[in-house]
């Protein structure tokens, strides 16, 4: 196994005294099959991007559909090829592969594995204080069995009868029976095995993070002293550990029954007339399996982003995070919540109405431990001497789009109204701006916030400004509008409306709508210039750009295999030391002891400075 | 959890609770919990909905239920003797334990062969019911397939003489993971007969 593997299993010591004379890697175990997690958080990263631009383009060809509806788009031919027909409009049944597709690549491959795979892999072992994860080869594997899986899912876009088209969900038994769409052919089957292997990512990447967090912390790096980025990141692999199995389960009985003739799905199916011959299956039981995963999967997305944005927000914001533990208690109640409240997916699926108010209750009290969080983020905000770096705009953002979208959740969650809005529009906007938008800021936040670490270099805050406030506008431009659609009872997936007069009231807003995320994709662009901009001619970043606490800004510039190349520091103190009263800094970094900061410690905190045992060895890189 | 004791303790040592790999091997054993969880809910779901037929098992799945406990002790034997620096003892035990799990490969063989030719219960074709069976079963065997992949990784590290009582780390490992696949089968043989 690796080298990391061995040294583990060594004294740590001993592993210190050698550190420095470790010898050059080849190209291939530098950058390829590299098992070093910074690396591979960078590999994540630019996998997940690359899956951004295709994601985000796709849903540009179905907005020119839905905001432009029999315009000729015979443009799109050297694109789309035979999808686009001789009058020039998107055909019908690749206009749902483009829904599906566009789900799944920002779901699972950008928000799942670009986000928690970048900054889960780049930040656990720097801010805990590690040299590595706990098992860098089963790390790589975890980026390899991805990017096999990226491969497949970007191979099944262009077979002949499409990609997969059943929506995300991929439900039964459309996504069973070939006969019913082209897509559940042969995209539905790259998609089920390219999912197989994007679940044993996730779950040999999350078995990594737990491990790490749990078994590496340096010294002095309790629980209670663990910035919220790792709480963030630990909670997300637990449930992602726990459900994904789940998904496993479900996928596994599709698998049988689409392509072994076993019948857990389907039942009392007629096609032509003609009775298929599966008894025993029922397509409900898929639904309870998927949103198993489904509903905890929402909160994979979306708590790295709010642990990201917690530690940007107080960094930014030059003070205390408002109610740590709040933040961490919140975080727990989230996902405890997100396991028992699946079937608010399945209101309107038959479900027994009684479950129905079980469900809407268990989902309604999700408000509580999220209203918190905002109620933090705003807190900390509140008259701090706020510096507005493009990683703070982001955050901010994300609080922003956390709670105009949070807000809609209580409507959804409703088991009454959700009759009336389920599978709408209003649906769509409410998930893009609490889940999809959210994290998508979370995400950037965390690429401007920590880019310095990762390339050495600092990338352009005036192109960061106008990347945020371009991007800002524009998602409120497009997702708000959503709602007004949803409500007027739009359903969502639909090819056209053009043959409904009471829809055509809504044509403009829905040209409207196209219009700002063309706008909004294209601003995209400007970052991603900075983003391979700055890996090769940004200004060369100091150590503590942003002059953060955490232990990440303790290693050089362009930290090495094993981040510190003297001993790794010990902690004294929490994350959180900004505007500490008495201190003449305004930051005060975990790795620097209590007794040498007599100035501003509590009362509580001069006791623990007389017990405190000051290793030889710290400071490995003063950057106070 | 977090409480303020932890706080105030004085600062000691590294904080490393478990060996990292061994704690893995941990977390892997939840996620395969997890999968057999959701299909024993999917199983109990599904027959709460839907006519369920009741279906008579083999004897044979009783046999290898006998053969999977044994290969339990043999494997714990082999760890003993690892512990006790007893090189020889461990060889014959890991030995035991390959053939015995190949022998319960071979039962549960048997069994299918037993359910799908004698009983008419098939996979393919047949009543959600009956696929179930081989679905858990089948999904177990797959299992049961890495755990013997251990097993023969640790039988050649034991004669290159690399188990002893200073490096346990991989055979505790492989010990946990093969009481759990013995115990995983029990509980699936009695979730089915309970079911039934």
């Amino acid at each position: 196994m690796s080298i990391t593997d061995i040294q583990l299993e060594e004294n740590l010591a001993h592993h210190d005294d050698h550190h420095d004379d470790h010898h050059e890697q080849s190209f291939i175990s530098k950058y390829i099959f590299s098992t070093d997690h910074k690396m591979i958080a960078k590999q994540f990263l630019i996998t997940g991007i690359m899956w951004a631009v295709i994601g985000g383009g796709l849903s540009i060809i179905f907005r020119l559909q839905l905001g432009f509806p029999g315009a000729d788009l015979s443009w799109l031919k050297p694109i789309l090829g035979e999808w686009i027909d001789a009058e020039g409009s998107i055909d019908p049944e690749f206009y749902l592969a483009l829904v599906t597709m566009h789900g799944t690549i920002m779901v699972f491959f950008v928000l799942t594995a670009g986000l928690s795979g970048t900054f889960s892999n780049f930040l656990i072992p720097l801010q805990i204080g590690a040299r590595d994860m706990a098992s860098g080869f089963m790390n790589m594997l975890s980026y390899w069995m991805f990017f096999l899986s990226s491969a497949i899912m970007f191979i099944s876009l262009f077979l002949e009868t499409g990609p997969a088209a059943g929506g995300w969900t991929v439900y039964p038994p459309l996504s069973i029976l070939s006969d019913a769409i082209q897509g559940s052919g042969g995209g539905m089957t790259l998609w089920l095995v390219s999912m197989v292997f994007f679940i044993a990512s996730t779950l040999l990447g999350g078995i990594n993070y737990i491990a790490t967090v749990i078994n590496m912390r340096t010294k002095g790096m309790s629980f209670s002293r663990l910035p919220l980025t790792v709480w963030a990141f630990f909670i997300t692999a637990v449930i992602g550990l726990l459900s994904f199995p789940v998904l496993v389960a479900a996928a596994l009985l599709l698998v049988f029954d689409r392509s072994f003739g076993t019948s857990f799905y389907l039942s009392e199916i007629f096609i032509g007339g003609e009775a298929l011959p599966n008894i025993g299956g029922s397509p409900i039981l898929y639904q309870h399996l998927f949103w198993f995963l489904g509903h905890p999967e929402v909160y994979i997305v979306i708590l790295p982003a709010l642990g990201i944005t917690s530690e940007i927000i107080a960094t930014n914001s030059r003070k205390p995070i408002f109610g740590y533990r709040a933040m961490i208690g919140s975080m727990l109640a989230i996902a405890f919540l997100s396991f028992i409240v699946w079937a608010h997916h399945m209101f309107v699926s038959g479900l027994n109405p009684f479950l129905g108010s079980i469900f809407m209750f268990l989902t309604l009290i999700i408000a509580v431990p999220s209203a918190v969080k905002a109620f933090n983020y705003i807190t900390t905000l509140w008259r701090g001497n706020i510096v507005f770096t493009p990683a703070m705009l982001f955050s901010i953002g994300l609080v922003s789009f956390f709670i105009s979208g949070g807000l809609t959740g209580i409507f959804l969650g409703n088991s009454a109204l959700d009759i009336n809005l389920h599978d709408t529009y209003f649906v769509v906007a409410h998930f893009h701006l609490v889940m999809g938008s959210a994290s998508f800021f979370g995400l950037m936040a965390g690429v401007y916030h920590w880019f310095p670490k990762m390339f050495g270099r600092m990338m352009d805050k005036t192109m960061g400004y106008i990347h945020f406030w371009l991007t800002f506008v524009g998602v409120y431009l497009v997702f708000f509008p959503l709602h007004y659609i949803g409500i007027a009872g739009f359903p969502r997936r639909y090819y056209a409306f053009t043959n409904f007069d009471a829809f055509s009231t809504f044509g403009d807003l829905n040209t409207f709508v196209s219009i700002a995320a063309i706008v909004t994709f294209a601003a995209q662009f400007l970052f991603l210039f900075n983003f391979f901009n700055s890996i090769f001619r940004g200004r060369k970043a100091p150590e503590n750009p942003w002059n953060s606490n955490t232990l990440e800004w303790t290693t050089p510039r362009n930290p090495g295999h094993g981040n510190w190349p003297g001993p790794i520091p010990t902690v004294y103190r929490w994350a959180y030391d900004y505007s500490k009263p008495g201190s003449d800094s305004d930051f005060i970094p975990q790795h620097i002891p209590l007794s040498q900061t007599p100035e501003s410690n509590f009362p509580h905190e001069e006791e623990l400075a007389k017990s405190e045992v000051i290793s030889e060895d710290n400071g490995a890189h003063e950057s106070h | 959890m977090i409480k303020d004791v932890q706080m105030n303790e004085p600062i000691t040592g590294q904080v490393r609770a478990m060996n990292p790999k061994k704690f893995a091997m941990w977390l892997i054993i939840v996620s395969i919990v997890m999968l057999f969880i959701s299909l024993s809910s999917a199983y109990i779901v599904q027959q709460s909905d839907v006519n369920w037929p009741t279906i008579e098992f083999p004897r044979m799945f009783v046999y290898s239920s006998v053969v999977i406990v044994l290969s339990s002790v043999t494997m714990h034997w082999a760890y003993i003797a690892a512990k006790r620096n007893n090189i020889k003892e461990n060889r014959v035990a890991l030995v035991l334990t390959t053939i015995l799990a190949a022998g319960f490969i071979w039962a549960q063989y048997t069994a299918w062969d037993i359910l799908t030719n004698v009983q008419d219960v098939n996979f393919r074709g047949g009543h959600a019911a009956e696929s179930f069976i081989y679905v858990l079963t089948g999904l177990h065997i797959f299992h049961l397939l890495t755990g013997v992949t251990f097993l023969l990784i640790m039988l050649v590290a034991s004669f290159q003489y690399k188990v002893h009582s200073r490096s346990m780390v991989k055979m505790e490992m492989c010990t946990t993971y093969w009481h759990f696949l013995g115990g995983l089968w029990l509980y699936l043989f009695l979730f089915l007969e309970l079911n039934n």
